[in-house]
C-alpha cells in the first residue's frame, strides 16, 4: 500500500549563507495493507520529516514515494489533494484548524469534503467525539481554547472520520490519559483489521508494542556524516 | 444680408442633418451623432426639434408647433414664428392639416397619418445616462445589446414605491433591438408611438438624432409580473368631456379648486366644435 | 480531466518593465490557486491579465467554455468576452466600490447579473437576491438599502453574493480581504471556504496575505518581479519553500 524507495531529503537555507542540509538519504520502507509500521529513532533523527513527505508536505529531493498508484514524490498537486481526501489519512502532532469552526465541524469536515450527506458526516463525528470522551457540551465551541488533550482527542477524532486505506500517525497518543490512550489504540486496531496501512510515531513504547508489527528506525537513513 | 436661408440653416448644414436623419430611420432607435449648430435660442429651449424641423421642412408644409400639447405657449409661439420668418411656411394649430409637427414632450391625440411627420426635442437622449455616466460605457452597451441595468433602474422604483414609478420618458425597446428614450413623454403616449407617421427625434445640446419610420415596434420595458400601464390622471376633461386624452391640472382658486383639461388643445378645441361639453364647459374661458 | 483553466507564456511589459513575465499553469474544476507576491511582483497585472481587463503583450488565456470546449479568450471577441465575464466568470475587487453600484440598492445589485441574463420576473428576481443576501449573511431586511449604507465587510460580501448568483465556475479575487479588521476578514474568509466547497467553484486568488493562502488555496505561486519563482500545493511551500525568495517570505511572517 505505501512504498518508498530511495527517498533522500535535503534543507537548503538560501537566506543563511545558502548551508545545505542533508538530513535523509536512501530511505526505503513497504508497509502493507493491514500493516502497522513504526517509525523509530532519536529526536530529530527525521521521522517527522519522513512522514510529511510521504503525506506530501515536504518536498523529496529524490527517490520514490508510493501510495496506492500515486508517486507522491512527482504527483501533481490536485493529485495529492485527492489521495490525501480519499486514501491518505494524517493525524499530526498539533491540532491545526480554521478558527471560529466548531469541534462537530471540525471533524465532520473530511466526510463532507467525501460529499457524504452532512446528517451522516455529523452522526459519525458524534460517534467518535462520544468515543474519544469529549464532553457534548464542547462540540459546538472551536477547539482552539480546549487543553491540549483535548485538541489531540479533537485532532483524533478528525484523523479516523473517514476509513482510509493508508494512515499516518504521528505520536497519537502524547498528551493522552490511560483511558483515552486505549481507545485510541482500539481506534488504531480496528483500522488494521479493516486493511489500512499504518505508519505511525510512538515515544510510548507500550502502545507502540501493542498495535505495531515493525518498526523501523530511520537513523539508518541518516547520510553518513560528512568531513 | 437681411435674408434667411431656407428655414435658417444653411444648405451643406441641412444635407448633415438629412444624412443623420437617414441614418437613424435605417436603425431605429439608434442614437446618431450630429453636428449640432448654434441657433439663435440657447441649449434646452428645443434647438435639436429645430434642427431637425428646419432639415425636413419643404416651402409646401404646413408647420404646428406644440409644448406639452399646447399651441399657444411662449416657446410654440416663439418657434412657430421662427419658421414663419426664416422659412415662410404655413403654419396651422390644427393636427390633422399639419404635414410637419415639433412637439416637445406630448404626442397629439388625433392619430397621425403617413403624410405627417412628427419631431421631438429631446433634452437627454440616452436612457441609460442616469444608470451609467460614461459614454463610452453606454455606447458599448448600445452596440452589444446589455441592457440589464434598464432593467435594474424599473426593478429599483418597484422595490421603493411598489410599482414602477417611472411617469415619463419611459423606456421602451424598439424592433426587438435598441433600448430608447422617447423624450419626457408622459408613458400615456407610449403606445401612440406604434404609428403610421415618421418619428425623429433632435438633441440639440447633447448632439443627437434618432428616428422611427412608420409602423415600427415600439415596447415599453416592464416585468412580467408588473406590466406596463399607460395611466393618465383619473378624470374627463371638463371642457369636453373627453375620456381619454391625457389631461392637465389646472388650480383654478387658492381654496383648492381645480379642474382637468386636455392637454392637446387641439384635440379639446376640435371637440368642441363637434359639440362636446365637458363638466365645466361652456360656462367657462379656455384656461388651458 | 480536461482542465478548466490554461495559462500559457503569459507575458505583459510596461515599456521596458516586466509586468509579468511567461506565466504558465493549469487550473481545474474545485481548484483554488494562490498568487502571493509583494507590491511590485506581478500578481495584480497577472490577474487582470487573465481576467481580461488587460491586454497582455503575449500567451493564451483558454477556457473550457460551455458550448465550444477550449477557446483562447484573448482572441475572442468583445461581445463573447463580455457575457463570459457575466456568466461563467466573476471577478471581486479589492475595494468593493469598484464591483458594486454604489448607488443601486442591495437587491438591485445581485439581481443585475441575472437581470442582464435575460430575468424578467420581478417577484423571481427579489427572491433570488434575498436568498444570496441570507448566504452571504446579509439581514434580508437590508435588501434595499444601498451599498453605501453599508459597512466595508458587508460591502464586500455584497460583491460576492452579486459575482455569484449566475452560478460563475471561476472566480477572480484581487485581496479580497484587504483593508478589513481581522475579525471581518476571518468571517469573509470563512464565508469563501464554505462557497467554494458548496459551489465547487474555481478560484484564483491574488493576495500578499500568506494566511489568507493557507486558508483558501489548494495550490500557491510565489511571483517575484514579475516571474514565477516557485509553485506547488500551498501547504509544501508555505512549509518547504524551496526558493530563496519564497524562504525569506515564510520567515518574514510575524508569529502571533
Amino acid at each position: 500500500m505505501i512504498e518508498i524507495s530511495n527517498v533522500s531529503k535535503t534543507f537548503t537555507l538560501h537566506n543563511q549563507g545558502s548551508a545545505v542540509i542533508q538530513v535523509m538519504d536512501g530511505a526505503n520502507l513497504s508497509v502493507a495493507a493491514g500493516e502497522c509500521v513504526a517509525l523509530t529513532g532519536s529526536s530529530g533523527a527525521g521521522k517527522s520529516t519522513l512522514m510529511r513527505m510521504i503525506y506530501g508536505n515536504y518536498l523529496a529531493a529524490s527517490g520514490r514515494i508510493l501510495v496506492g498508484d500515486v508517486d507522491v514524490a512527482t504527483a501533481e498537486p490536485r493529485e495529492i489533494i485527492q489521495l490525501r481526501r480519499e486514501v491518505l489519512g494524517y493525524v499530526s502532532q498539533f491540532l491545526r484548524v480554521v478558527p471560529r469552526v466548531a469541534t462537530l465541524d471540525v471533524v465532520a469536515e473530511p466526510l463532507l469534503s467525501l460529499g457524504v450527506p452532512a446528517e451522516e458526516a455529523e452522526a459519525r463525528a458524534r460517534d467518535l467525539l462520544a468515543q474519544l470522551r469529549i464532553p457534548e457540551r464542547l462540540w459546538s465551541l472551536s477547539p482552539t481554547t480546549f487543553s491540549g488533550g483535548e485538541q489531540q482527542r479533537v485532532n483524533i477524532a478528525r484523523g479516523f472520520a473517514h476509513t482510509y486505506p493508508a494512515m499516518l500517525l504521528d505520536e497519537p497518543t502524547a498528551s493522552l490519559d490511560a483511558q483515552n490512550r486505549e481507545t485510541v489504540l482500539s481506534l488504531i486496531e480496528e483500522a488494521k483489521s479493516r486493511g489500512a496501512a499504518i505508519i505511525g510515531i510512538f515515544h510510548d513504547e507500550a502502545a507502540r508494542d501493542r498495535v505495531c508489527d515493525r518498526e523501523i528506525n530511520v537513523s539508518d537513513f541518516t547520510p553518513k556524516a560528512a568531513a | 444680408m437681411s435674408d434667411y436661408n431656407f428655414a435658417y440653416l444653411d444648405e451643406q448644414t441641412k444635407r448633415m442633418i438629412r444624412r443623420a436623419i437617414l441614418k437613424g430611420l435605417a436603425i431605429p432607435g439608434y442614437q446618431v451623432p450630429f453636428a449640432s449648430r448654434e441657433m439663435p435660442m440657447p441649449y434646452g429651449w428645443g434647438t435639436g426639434g429645430v434642427q431637425v424641423s428646419a432639415a425636413t421642412l419643404t416651402p409646401d408644409d404646413q408647420f404646428k408647433v406644440i409644448d406639452q400639447g399646447a399651441d399657444d405657449t411662449t416657446n410654440a409661439v416663439s418657434i412657430r414664428k421662427f419658421f414663419e420668418r426664416t422659412a415662410g411656411v404655413e403654419t396651422t394649430e390644427e393636427t390633422a392639416k399639419a404635414t410637419v409637427i415639433q412637439t416637445r414632450h406630448r404626442i397629439p391625440e388625433e392619430d397621425l397619418t403617413e403624410d405627417q411627420i412628427l419631431v421631438y426635442q429631446v433634452p437627454i437622449p440616452e436612457p441609460l445616462r442616469f444608470l451609467e455616466p460614461s459614454e463610452i460605457e453606454t455606447r458599448k452597451m448600445h452596440s452589444l445589446e446589455e441592457y440589464g441595468l434598464m432593467h435594474v433602474k424599473l426593478y429599483e422604483d418597484i422595490a421603493r414605491h411598489g410599482a414602477i414609478a417611472t411617469a415619463y420618458a419611459y423606456p421602451v425597446k424598439v424592433e426587438g433591438r435598441y433600448v430608447m428614450d422617447p423624450s419626457p413623454i408622459p408613458k400615456f403616449d407610449n403606445p401612440k408611438m406604434e404609428m403610421a407617421a415618421i418619428q425623429l427625434f433632435g438633441a440639440g445640446r447633447e448632439q443627437r438624432i434618432y428616428a422611427l419610420p412608420p409602423y415600427t415596434k415600439v415596447v415599453s420595458l416592464d416585468f412580467e409580473d408588473f406590466p406596463f400601464e399607460a395611466s393618465k390622471a383619473d378624470a374627463c376633461c371638463d371642457l369636453c368631456g373627453a375620456e381619454d386624452s391625457y389631461l392637465d391640472e389646472v388650480i383654478t382658486d387658492d381654496q383648492g379648486g381645480r379642474m382637468f383639461v386636455c392637454s392637446d388643445t387641439d384635440y379639446c378645441r376640435s371637440r368642441r366644435e363637434a359639440g362636446h361639453v365637458g363638466a365645466l364647459g361652456m360656462a367657462q374661458e379656455d384656461a388651458a | 480531466m480536461t482542465p478548466l483553466f490554461q495559462v500559457k507564456g503569459l507575458s505583459k511589459n510596461y515599456g521596458t518593465h516586466i509586468g509579468c513575465r511567461d506565466v504558465n499553469f493549469d487550473l481545474y474544476p474545485g481548484e483554488v490557486m494562490g498568487i502571493v507576491g509583494e507590491s511590485g511582483s506581478g500578481k495584480s497585472t497577472l490577474l487582470n491579465c487573465m481576467a481580461g481587463h488587460l491586454t497582455p503583450d503575449a500567451g493564451q488565456v483558454m477556457f473550457d467554455t460551455r458550448a465550444e470546449g477550449m477557446k483562447d479568450t484573448l482572441e475572442m471577441s468583445e461581445p463573447e468576452r463580455r457575457m463570459l465575464s457575466r456568466t461563467d466568470w466573476a471577478f471581486v475587487h479589492q475595494h468593493a466600490r469598484d464591483g458594486l453600484r454604489m448607488n443601486v440598492s442591495a437587491g438591485g445589485n445581485v439581481g443585475e447579473r441575472l437581470m442582464a441574463v435575460g430575468a424578467r420576473h420581478y417577484g423571481e428576481i427579489r427572491d433570488t437576491a434575498i436568498d444570496w443576501l441570507d448566504r452571504v449573511e446579509i439581514k434580508e431586511s437590508r435588501i434595499d438599502d444601498r451599498p453605501s449604507a453599508f459597512s466595508g465587510g458587508m460591502q464586500q460580501r455584497l460583491q460576492i453574493a452579486r459575482n455569484l448568483v449566475t452560478g460563475p465556475r471561476l472566480v477572480f479575487m484581487d485581496e479580497p480581504t484587504g483593508g478589513l479588521d481581522v475579525s471581518v476578514q476571518a468571517r469573509l474568509l470563512d464565508l469563501l471556504r464554505s462557497l467554494v466547497r458548496e459551489m465547487g467553484l474555481s478560484a484564483i486568488i491574488v493576495t500578499h496575505d500568506l494566511a489568507v493562502v493557507r486558508l483558501l488555496a489548494d495550490r500557491l505561486m510565489v511571483m517575484k518581479d514579475g516571474h514565477v519563482v516557485e509553485s506547488g500545493l500551498t501547504d509544501q511551500v508555505l512549509d518547504d519553500p524551496q526558493h530563496g525568495y519564497t524562504q525569506l517570505l515564510v520567515s518574514s511572517v510575524l508569529q502571533v
